[in-house]
């Protein structure tokens, strides 16, 4: 029987009481500069011999210098765990965060070459590389492609299965050897029905991972092909849009969400029927675009719409279709992608939550940038009204919407975390962060491991996303 | 104005009646109408059965026709058989010819809830009552807190304190509340984790956690103990949000042509902030913050649920989970009301606030 592992194994007894140390320093160089900043400050600056006056620094600025510098040394001891926690051999040596840090590899691989591609051409990169210019933006985009690389290399990084339990495991605390297999360990201790709490956080990122952005995507389709008429023509349509969108967003979430997955209502068939209106705006979106910019060669044009039309429809309708329920259209042998039923379901719902939203910034957007000069150009020129919305307004409003895409990333997380929490929507096994939050409150406070761990990954995610929107809005504001 | 006003309202109740419509709609569903057969009748029901109490109990009439009968612009149905006269406006045991002809919410009518065995109207007033104090305490904090937090970094934009609270901000609205709840649980209210035990054995507290981890008791009772962490909970994730508006108010207004003037004329910083900006810059906030009340129903329904305090948003899932058709309707009138008046509030007290619209 191994012992179980601690936090920081053999790095722990040097490490741990120099990061004490310097967090101490950290927190009083952090109340010096907040207590000198209010005192007066002193004679700005010396006087030398010749007359002239010398800069010097206040006691505040000093604090502020040591500050960063304690800071600096802070990221740089916990960069020494996760380094050598990749080097050391044996988990005993490693601990518990040197061996998740191990696990990690694939990730820290992705993100070295990620950034040190994008540093290096970061001029060529357009409004990407200037994210590298904001280091809040940098922070942010690192966590997030933290969590996109462990959706993606999950199988290498779960040391378990995440569905399967181990007697003897139950509620056991981060660090626990598993009984009768040599070196394997739960690393975040197990859940309330013996599963590996690790493991499950990282098969929870790639729920998530697939879901949100594509999510986000489907309602900015939605939400600009309702959106650029709305704000364009104005009138009637306008209105009777406006006032379908406020509708929507006058419902509290959690009562659209009861209202839309309940089993009941599912068996009705109305989340898919929404589905299929909903699904039906990216393809509409692509047609006209083409259309819109294609008209003067009609036959490419025909080509590319008919080619959206097959491969599109396709997609819908198999995305669509499922055996079992109301709408079962495909033959099995058609059936491209097989969603489960319940995903599709979550799915149409936080589209059918975002999308109005979507439409009033988009809506705000037109009515703004319409009357611009270069739409009025291009008005004269004879252009359609499509080709104007599409290739003249929303290239110019792509800076707003391009931050709000990234914060809504974010927001829809949060949204399918909600839809977890209550257990609507997606199986109780499902390991996304949602489920597993609900299913570790019931026992919060004697086991909190279960319930902190997918979390504090949600928040992680959802801050990084919010800060690379505040990066991203800080560095396009800019030019 | 006044024309403003009459549209402003128009549209509302117009809002009003389509979403009680849609709700209306979805709760009384076929199926969802044979599990409330099941559920009140008999579990083994036949096919056959179902149906007949569908039409028994006044259920298989069209939506439409239904929907008025509860609003109370239609006369409720009545059926007689065998002589008996029943109805849905004829309470069990009374004359039929007492009995009015409309009941509906517009006769104060809420029915009845099949889960809590009670009148509607009680129960959404009992629980009104405690999400009202949850709600108060949580602005009473937030707003505060918030104002302060934007106006102190919009004051200097750009400075080391500006980027500190910024940061604050961000990380607030990145934490939804079954992510703070459940954070603040394991570090204040738990008596194996985070500082409880620590303060314990320092014999700084007497109970075993700092904080309690459910507001059960706070229905009886609001102590700080009992009350401080659904509130911070919430507040938590509103901070960020109404901060940032704040700041953003308060950059634009710092940068305005009158605080220059007023700076060069020698005003000092401190007389420019609070007298010159401030007024001005808490003109938008409190749009933000009033628009912020839906949100914090959303909240209220996971804090309560977390926290198994019994308001207005426990009793929303509940109803939803059991699929208590005139509870449900009954919270989300509830809840529409709130969002729509809210709105209203903002729109008029912007036009109040502004003196560029006001006198114009």
């Amino acid at each position: 029987m191994n012992d179980f592992l601690t936090w920081t194994g053999v790095t722990g007894p040097v490490l741990n009481p120099i990061l004490g140390v310097l967090t101490v320093l950290l927190i009083l160089a952090w109340l010096a500069q907040l207590v000198l900043s209010v005192l007066p400050a002193g004679a700005a600056g010396a006087v030398l011999r010749d007359g002239t006056l010398a800069a010097r620094r206040s006691p505040a600025e000093l604090a502020a210098l040591a500050a960063r510098y304690l800071l600096l040394a802070i990221v740089a001891v916990i960069l020494a765990y996760l380094v050598l926690g990749l080097v050391l051999p044996g988990l005993p040596a490693k601990g518990i965060i040197g061996g998740m840090s191990a696990r990690f590899w694939p990730v820290w691989l992705a993100l070295a070459v990620t950034f040190a591609l994008s540093i290096t051409y970061k001029r060529h990169l357009g409004l990407y590389g200037k994210l590298y210019d904001s280091p809040i933006g940098m922070v942010g985009f690192g966590m997030v492609m933290f969590w996109v690389f462990t959706a993606i290399f999950a199988p290498l990084i779960m040391t378990h299965d995440p569905l399967s339990q181990i007697s003897g495991m139950k509620n056991v605390l981060p660090g626990a050897p598993v009984p009768g297999d040599g070196g394997a360990y739960y690393l975040l201790g197990g859940d309330n029905l013996a599963r590996d709490v690790f493991s499950r956080m990282v098969a929870g990122s790639t729920v998530v991972i697939q879901i949100a952005p594509l999510a986000t995507l489907f309602a900015f389709m939605v939400g600009i092909t309702l959106g650029l008429p709305a704000g364009y023509y104005g009138g009637a349509l306008d209105t009777v849009l406006s006032f379908a969108a406020n509708l929507i967003l006058a419902f509290p979430v959690i009562l659209l969400f009861y209202l839309l997955v309940t089993p009941e209502i599912v068996s009705s068939g109305l989340p898919q029927y929404i589905g299929m209106l909903l699904f039906l705006f990216p393809l509409i979106f692509l047609a006209v675009m083409i259309n819109s910019r294609l008209y003067v060669k009609p036959r490419l044009r025909s080509g590319l719409i008919a080619a959206v039309a097959v491969i599109g429809g396709w997609l819908y309708l198999s995305l669509l279709s499922s055996p079992g329920t109301p709408v079962d259209i495909l033959p099995p042998a058609l059936d491209l992608i097989e969603v489960p039923g319940n995903i599709l379901i979550v799915f149409v719902s936080v589209v059918f939550v975002n999308a109005p939203t979507v439409f009033r910034i988009i809506r705000g957007l037109v009515l703004d940038i319409k009357s611009r000069d270069y739409v009025a150009a291009s008005q004269t020129r004879g252009e359609g009204p499509w080709y104007i919305m599409l290739w003249e307004i929303l290239p110019n409003a792509r800076g707003p919407l391009i931050v709000d895409f990234c914060l809504r990333i974010g927001y829809t997380t949060i949204l399918l975390g909600t839809l977890g929490f209550f257990g609507l929507g997606l199986s109780p096994e499902s390991p996304d962060w949602g489920s597993t939050i609900n299913a570790g409150r019931r026992f919060l406070s004697i086991y909190p491991h279960a319930a902190i761990v997918p979390a504090l990954a949600l928040m992680s995610l959802v801050l990084g996303l919010n800060l690379m929107a505040d990066g991203l809005r800080e560095e396009s504001l800019r030019d | 104005m006044l024309l403003f006003l009459i549209r402003r309202v128009a549209t509302m109740l117009l809002t009003a009646i389509c979403l009680t419509f849609i709700v209306f709609y979805l709760t009384n569903l076929p199926p969802n109408l044979e599990k409330l057969a099941k559920s009140e009748a008999s579990a083994r029901m036949s096919d056959e059965d179902v149906a007949s109490w569908i039409e028994r109990y006044g259920y298989a009439q069209p939506v439409l026709v239904r929907y008025g009968e509860w609003l109370g612009l239609l006369p409720g149905w009545t059926r007689s058989e065998d002589g008996e006269i029943t109805g849905r406006c004829i309470p069990r045991g009374s004359d039929p010819a007492e009995a009015p002809a409309r009941c509906g919410i517009l006769q104060g009518n809420w029915g009845t809830s099949t889960v809590f065995k009670a009148p509607v109207a009680e129960i959404i007033g009992t629980r009104l009552a405690a999400t009202g104090w949850l709600m108060f305490w949580v602005m009473a904090v937030m707003v505060p807190a918030s104002l302060l937090i934007g106006v102190l970094s919009g004051m200097r934009e750009g400075s080391r304190l500006d980027r500190g609270l910024s940061i604050f901000s961000i990380a607030s609205t990145a934490t939804p509340e079954y992510v703070s709840g459940v954070v603040l649980i394991a570090l204040f209210a738990s008596s194996t984790t985070g500082i409880s035990p620590l303060l314990n054995s320092w014999g700084l507290i007497e109970d075993k956690t700092l904080f309690l981890g459910t507001a059960t008791s706070a229905l009886d009772g609001i102590t700080f103990w009992n009350f401080t962490l659904p509130v911070m909970t919430i507040a938590l994730y509103g901070i960020g949000y109404i901060a940032r508006m704040t700041r953003a108010s308060m950059t634009e207004v710092m940068t305005a042509q009158y605080i220059r003037t007023a700076r060069l004329k020698g005003v000092s910083f401190r007389n420019v902030v609070m007298k010159h900006a401030l007024r001005n810059a808490l003109i938008a906030p409190f749009t933000v913050i009033m628009l912020q009340f839906p949100w914090l129903l959303n909240g209220v329904v996971i804090v309560e649920t977390l926290f198994n305090y019994k308001g207005f948003g426990w009793t929303l899932v509940q109803a939803a989970g059991n699929n208590d058709i005139e509870l449900l309707l009954a919270c989300s009138v509830v809840a529409v009301i709130v969002v729509l008046v809210t709105q209203l509030i903002s729109d008029i007290g912007y036009v109040f606030l502004n003196p560029r619209i006001r006198l114009a």
